[in-house]
């Protein structure tokens, strides 16, 4: 719940008056609103959490901790298939997560095509 | 039973047990405020490389948790609506409520949707004018900022037909209200880093000084943590009882002053209702009168229901840290992540989701001697 992942700042666009930012955590990229830190540039990481970023990390850090949510199956449990989780082993760790068929849900806002 | 070889950096997290060992001439007790780290902990087995006596009491902060239970029933009567398109974050689906969860309301024909940031509600909102979309907003502080900006903007852009069943917790209140029992053996504070990303810290030296008790920002890996108890040690053996900024990468005095001003102005402080705990005063957010419009306790009619918890289950006692949760009776046997009496079994940051993960088999803690660290 309050995992927040450090991400990479890939593109920044206004959408609906709102400072948006496509950003790419270790190959899963998302829709991250950016009016919290209004000031970070394309390039530069975030902690990002619920689809916020909330604070600048420099790239040493970001990159550090990612591997290591990388190895520890953390950033599957963040944005992987809550359904499926939920279903399956209701919390009996990450097997399963995200590999199944998505049920076409809202899962996440991947505005398909940018 | 974890060992050092698997931290990502072994040297140095031998190197900060090997400091904390070196410093502690007394038994201490130290409670990690946050869910996550209370994962972290038990994941990696780092209460078990502490040295003797050295005890972690697993404190109130997850949010899934301690949501209390009349509004997880206000959230499964809207959700069972029909025309209500009810999202909510992944980790609420399993949280039992007097009689169900959000997942069977789902089964039983509602249209129950997650979603990953609360703008993806306000987006469905949006697309489905002749729906009534709300969003289960819970959390702390870290969670807050993003869904007071859902609410800010559905206002903004009048999306009228986008409302928020609001939640909040705080975590400064429950510090004080865990100081303030009767029962409380806690003697310094990991705060919680990413409450602080948001909050800053300048909320915490109140704290430390009423209750003289060490309070030390720390991050969620398994080196912060251990860098977190060897600063809380240190402070501990020499009486001191500061606040300490343990993850500086993550965390500045003054936290986000945009998250905050959003906080100022979306919300309003109230007593909240902790889920096992109990009343604590303006521990949580509601939204201020300004949005009351968006507000869905006032737009769905649901304040007077009435609920029921399981008699067997001991969530609270193990929320307020006063049993570990492999001594509730229930625990691994009627209890388990797939049939969860509480919350705290259900939640990933729960300490008996966690336990149960990690130390089902209830192995004995390993005297730092005789583990591979020394």
């Amino acid at each position: 719940m309050c995992l927040a992942v450090p991400g990479r700042v890939m593109e920044i666009e206004e959408r609906n008056g709102t400072r948006m930012a496509v950003v790419d955590f270790g190959g899963v990229v998302k829709d991250v609103c950016l009016e919290y830190l209004p000031d970070l540039r394309v390039g530069e990481y975030a902690i990002v959490h619920v689809g916020f970023a909330l604070q600048r990390l420099d790239e040493e850090s970001a990159r550090r901790t990612l591997a290591l949510f990388e190895e520890l199956g953390l950033l599957q449990e963040e944005f992987g298939d809550p359904w499926e989780a939920a279903a399956g082993s209701g919390g009996e760790g990450g097997s399963g997560f995200g590999a199944g068929s998505r049920d076409g849900e809202a899962i996440v806002a991947e505005e398909g095509g940018r | 039973m974890k060992y050092l070889e698997e931290f990502q950096n072994p040297e140095l997290a031998r190197g900060l047990l090997e400091d904390i060992r070196a410093q502690v001439t007394r038994p201490w007790a130290l409670m990690e405020v946050c869910g996550g780290q209370t994962h972290t902990i038990i994941r990696h087995g780092i209460d078990q490389l502490l040295p003797e006596g050295l005890e972690l009491i697993h404190g109130p902060g997850c949010p899934v948790c301690v949501t209390p239970l009349e509004m997880i029933d206000r959230a499964l009567e809207i959700a069972s609506r029909p025309g209500v398109v009810f999202c909510s974050f992944g980790d609420m689906l399993r949280v039992p409520g007097s009689d169900r969860d959000l997942f069977r309301v789902r089964g039983e024909g509602g249209d129950v949707r997650v979603v990953y940031s609360p703008l993806d509600a306000l987006r469905i909102a949006r697309e489905n004018p002749d729906k009534e979309v709300v969003f289960f907003g819970i959390g702390f502080e870290t969670t807050a900022p993003p869904n007071a900006m859902a609410v800010y903007q559905a206002q903004k852009q009048r999306v009228r037909n986008f409302s928020m069943l609001v939640s909040h917790v705080r975590v400064p209140p429950a510090i004080e209200a865990i100081m303030e029992s009767p029962d409380c053996r806690v003697q310094a504070f990991l705060a919680a880093g990413h409450v602080c990303s948001v909050m800053g810290t300048e909320e915490y030296p109140v704290l430390a000084d009423r209750y003289r008790v060490p309070i030390v920002v720390t991050g969620f890996e398994p080196l912060d943590i251990l860098e977190g108890i060897r600063r809380t040690v240190r402070q501990l053996e020499r009486g001191e009882h500061r606040v300490e900024n343990a993850y500086p990468r993550a965390v500045r005095p003054e936290g986000n002053p945009a998250a905050r001003d959003m906080l100022e102005d979306v919300f309003e402080v109230t007593d909240r209702a902790w889920r096992g705990i109990g009343v604590i005063p303006r521990s949580g957010w509601r939204l201020s009168e300004r949005y009351r419009d968006h507000d869905a306790e006032y737009r769905f009619d649901v304040r007077g229901i009435t609920t029921r918890e399981p008699a067997q289950c001991r969530s609270g006692e193990v929320l307020q840290g006063l049993i570990k949760p492999n001594q509730c009776e229930a625990f691994g046997t009627t209890c388990t992540p797939r049939t969860p009496l509480g919350a705290t079994m259900v939640s990933s940051e729960g300490a008996c989701a966690a336990y149960y993960l990690y130390r089902r088999l209830g192995t004995p803690a390993v005297p730092l001697e005789a583990s591979p660290v020394a």
